[in-house]
């Protein structure tokens, strides 16, 4: 494979003709263990992504498998004992996994923005929306405070909140659910950052409120070139806003590509299971009470993870490499999957 | 289809919560009662056999409807009978008790369903002893091996606690302790939200199984249509506390009537990514505490008249479902 | 529990870890040990009349020139050995302190169930009986009951249940610590989903405040417990001090401290300082194991 098609796997928007976008992120072997009196466990074991401009890359996996570490690692919040051992986080080419508290905290809110999954924590209960987006809006981008409230206005008018002027001083509890989880967008996008890092950002809202959000989230990252890492259990949530999906099983990365590939012919076999057992809604009388396609057992505790491929013991179509080797991620059609299924 | 026997039957059921400010409170600051209508007029029947599904978003009342089902709260009008015999009268006689036996419950949180300070063994087995179906120990032991196995765990867990087991599992180890009592109806609150997408197939796979071998019906309570869709016969759509529209299932995902149900169908994401055409949502849910007047959903609604501004429709037989709209009565959609 | 597994124990990991706790728990092994033991351990009974020997009244401790190996602590007004005098009131101090403290946790988690679960009414009440009695210092309430029982019981019998009575007027001046905590866990644990499970299945209320709801309340209560023993002794010994406690033919380390206080002034230091100073290391060391119990089952801690 060329290392121009490969650059096209790992990031950016050229075809096979252009050079590729330099990525906003690039995340090479991560390693984040939790030393522990019973014994170090490693809780993501060398992953390898990277997220271009404007494009919304998904990590999708169960509980457990990492996700969501991941994306505190990158943001610099990881808790200690936890620590990143190994590997290589940059941003815009500059590493960051090795920066000190003060200059990560810089960094966070003003290239790097976040938003989590409770909107009714993430907002301060005490300040008004208007002050606490002022606040961030004039630390970071160093603006007087009338200026600063006209951002903060014109961000809200964009995260689709109506007559902003009224709701600008009203106090977090005023707000249902979706609207405050678009004030934290707002709040996520206000120094305009680089990256976002979204972690379930979806979860705790209803349904149709959840695509809403979403479709607010794919429109934000188009317009201004931002970069988004979406992390989320929800498979449906991936389709409807990825552009690309990596998809994380016990720490490692089983399969990564662009989201329709991926979706409509996944090549793991994990990834396989996982879109066999999603129900999907059928109004055929045949496909009701038809079983779901189950993977036997459940993902190893970090613990007790076997050797080789991490979903040895579960996958239909094991052998013997599968048991000694670990995969590495081989290029099975525009994804690459690590399986040696395809090696 | 021939016409089943109905287990279950809900008339005009209604609940509602003071959730007014404490007495004090309200006299110094002039408050007025506060009553949140959780469940408004819900008539609703589970023939033997079939799974009833009830659909809706958060503050719905689907939950509360399976509470009153239960036992665990009262109607503060309506009644509830099952099996003929009204659980909702005033006296709890010694045959509310015998019915209420012949019904189980299980619940959403596989962390907070069951006690953990019990043993799993003690906990399967709790039923049995309060229902006092089997006196000796080792029969009741070996039912309790009988029904860890029968759920796909192993008759050793028995001595394990819950925290030694996984989210799955644990829901596994709750569907046990409800088919202890021997229950032919089963009120399931959210059984796999809580789970993840692939423990969510076993266990929905589990209970498909178990229903079949068991003969039990099912009032199944879930957010997520797509779930639903896998394991309903009938469906029935609630909001604000109102049923909106109920139906077979095959009926009610191919051609949903009610502006609301074809809302949350089309709040679906798209799996196949086959790029459909969606109507973009509009609005989020009242506060329950003032529902709009008229037709709770009017103001969501892109089909809504001055009618349905003041008019609440009535849940009224149209084109083989029941649909509680006036412009599906009025033939406008 | 195989010996091994109670080592690698997480609660005796943190013990291990912790040199304070360790000397803490030494500390109050030997008091304990010393008050449990004190018939065997003291080398004279000092309430035994005949061994009294006034002519060796006051005399001070073995160190110091006038005093003899006889009485390595000294003696007091009527010959008593010092050190067989703390041991034996050690006794007492710690029987009464634990027996006070086990009425006001049955006292308390009792209500503070009761209240949890059934709510309403009897909750509004039970919860104003507490906020009341917290607006008064536990020692008034102490001297309040036991003030109320000198006055209804014959003055024969004051003696016989002078123990008793100090009992419960510590018991009842700290119950409602308990209460307020088992309330405030009753109504986190009465929400949770295997509480409504039992119910479903048709268990009686009380059946299920009993076996579902209690174990799961426990935990806090215990290091509350252990902290209480130490605020009961100090209770006890205030009481004692002030001449309501325990009757001077049973003194405990309070009483001790009391009498020895009227000495002070004409030079006689050992018979306050001694008592003081084995009071102060009970307390100490009890309160200092409460401290690690607290912060080992915090689970936000570990």
């Amino acid at each position: 494979m060329s290392s121009q098609e490969r650059g096209d796997l790992k990031g950016g928007k050229g075809g096979l003709t252009e050079p590729p976008i330099p990525p906003v992120l690039e995340v090479k072997d991560l390693k984040v263990e939790f030393p522990t009196r019973r014994g170090t466990l490693v809780a993501v074991d060398g992953i390898s992504f990277s997220i271009a401009p404007g494009e919304v890359l998904g990590v999708v996996g169960e509980s457990g498998a990492g996700k969501s570490l991941t994306g505190t690692s990158i943001i610099g919040l990881l808790e200690p004992p936890g620590r990143i051992a190994a590997g290589e986080i940059r941003l815009e080419g500059e590493r960051i996994d090795q920066l000190s508290h003060e200059a990560m905290r810089r960094i966070r809110g003003r290239r790097i923005g976040a938003i989590f999954q409770d909107p009714l924590t993430s907002l301060n209960p005490l300040y008004t929306i208007g002050q606490q987006l002022v606040e961030t809006i004039s630390t970071h981008l160093r603006t007087d405070r009338r200026a600063a409230r006209e951002r903060a206005l014109a961000l809200l008018r964009e995260v689709g909140i109506s007559a902003p002027e009224a709701r600008i001083d009203h106090y977090p509890h005023q707000f249902s659910g979706g609207m405050r989880q678009r004030v934290v967008i707002a709040l996520a996008l206000c120094a305009e950052p680089r990256l976002i890092i979204a972690d379930e950002p979806t979860t705790a809202l209803d349904v149709s409120i959840q695509a809403q959000i979403i479709q607010l989230l794919k429109k934000l990252a188009r317009e201004h070139g931002t970069a988004v890492m979406l992390i989320t259990h929800d498979m449906g949530v991936i389709a409807e806003t990825a552009d690309r999906v990596a998809v994380m099983y016990a720490g490692r990365i089983a399969e990564i590509g662009p989201v329709r590939e991926l979706l409509r012919a996944p090549r793991h076999p994990y990834t396989v299971g996982l879109m066999g057992s999603i129900p999907k809604i059928r109004a055929a009388t045949s496909a009701r009470h038809a079983p779901l396609v189950q993977i036997e057992g459940s993902m190893p505790r970090l613990t007790a993870i076997p050797p080789g491929c991490a979903f040895n013991p579960r996958c239909p179509k094991a052998f013997d490499r599968c048991r000694v080797e670990r995969p590495e991620p081989l290029a099975a059609g525009s994804n690459l999957t690590a399986c040696w299924l395809y090696g | 289809m021939a016409e089943k026997h109905a287990l279950l039957s809900l008339e005009s059921v209604g609940r509602d919560f003071d959730v007014s400010r404490p007495w004090l409170n309200r006299v110094v600051e002039r408050a007025p009662r506060l009553l949140l209508r959780a469940v408004d007029d819900v008539t609703l029947e589970v023939r033997k056999g079939e799974t009833l599904a009830l659909v809706g978003e958060s503050g719905c009342g689907k939950s509360t409807v399976a509470r009153l089902i239960v036992g665990l709260y009262s109607p503060s009008r309506g009644r509830i009978a099952y099996d003929g015999v009204d659980l909702s009268s005033a006296e709890a006689g010694p045959q509310t008790e015998r019915i209420r036996r012949r019904m189980q419950m299980i619940f959403q949180d596989p962390y907070a369903s069951l006690n953990p300070r019990w043993r799993v063994r003690e906990i399967v087995a709790e039923p049995i002893l309060v229902l006092n179906l089997l006196q000796n120990k080792s029969q009741i032991d070996g039912r309790v091996a009988e029904l860890l196995t029968q759920v796909g765990l192993a008759p050793e867990d028995g001595d394990k606690y819950p925290h030694e087991f996984s989210g799955g599992q644990r829901q596994r180890i709750s569907i046990a302790r409800a088919l202890s009592g021997r229950p032919e109806f089963l009120v399931c609150d959210e059984p796999t939200s809580a789970l993840d997408v692939s423990v969510q197939a076993q266990i929905l796979n589990l209970m498909t199984d178990l229903q079949s071998e068991l003969g039990l019906t099912y009032l199944f309570i879930s957010h997520n249509l797509a779930v639903v869709s896998h394991v309903a016969d009938r469906v029935g759509v609630m909001y604000l506390g109102r049923l909106v529209e109920v139906a077979e299932a095959e009926v009610l995902f191919a051609e949903p009537r009610h502006p609301y149900t074809r809302m949350l169908l089309d709040a679906v994401p798209d799996l196949e990514m086959s790029g459909r055409a969606r109507t973009p949502v509009a609005g989020e849910v009242p506060n329950p505490l003032s529902p709009p007047p008229g037709c709770a959903f009017h103001p969501r609604c892109p089909h809504a008249n001055a009618r349905c501004k003041e008019e609440r429709p009535e849940l009224k037989l149209h084109d083989g479902r029941r649909a509680a709209c006036h412009a599906v009565e009025e033939k406008r959609i | 529990m195989s010996l091994q597994t109670l080592w690698n124990h997480d609660l005796a990991y943190s013990f291990r870890r912790s040199p304070v706790t360790i000397a803490a728990a030494l500390l109050a092994l030997v008091c304990i040990g010393g008050a449990v033991l004190a018939p065997w351990l003291a080398p004279y009974n000092p309430f035994d009349a005949a061994t009294l020997d006034l002519n060796k009244a006051l005399a001070p401790p073995a160190w110091i020139p006038e005093g003899t190996r006889a009485y390595p602590l000294g003696t007091d007004d009527q010959g008593r050995d010092i050190l067989s005098t703390i041991l034996y009131g050690a006794r007492i101090s710690l029987g009464v302190g634990i027996a006070a403290v086990l009425f006001a946790l049955v006292l308390g988690v009792t209500l503070g169930l009761t209240a949890g679960y059934f709510g309403g009414r009897l909750d509004a009440f039970i919860m104003r009986v507490a906020d009341v009695q917290l607006s008064f210092p536990a020692i008034l309430i102490a001297l309040l009951v036991d003030g109320v029982a000198r006055v209804v019981m014959p003055t024969d019998r004051l003696d016989e249940i002078a123990v008793p009575v100090l009992i419960l007027s510590i018991g009842i001046s700290g119950w409602v610590q308990y209460a307020r905590t088992v309330r405030g866990s009753t109504l986190v644990e009465k929400s949770k989903e295997y509480v409504q499970a039992a119910r479903v299945i048709g268990r009686h209320p009380l059946a299920i405040m009993l076996r579902h709801v209690l174990p799961n309340v426990l935990g806090p209560v215990l290091v509350i417990g252990t902290i209480h023993i130490a605020t009961a002794i100090i209770t006890e010994a205030t009481l004692s001090f002030l001449g309501v406690g325990v009757p001077p033919t049973n003194p405990s380390l309070g009483t001790l401290i009391s009498r020895g206080n009227e000495f002070m002034i004409s030079g006689v230091w050992w018979i306050v300082l001694f008592p003081g100073i084995a009071l102060v290391t009970l307390v100490l060391s009890v309160n200092l194991l409460g401290d690690w119990l607290r912060d080992a089952l915090n689970p936000k801690l570990r």
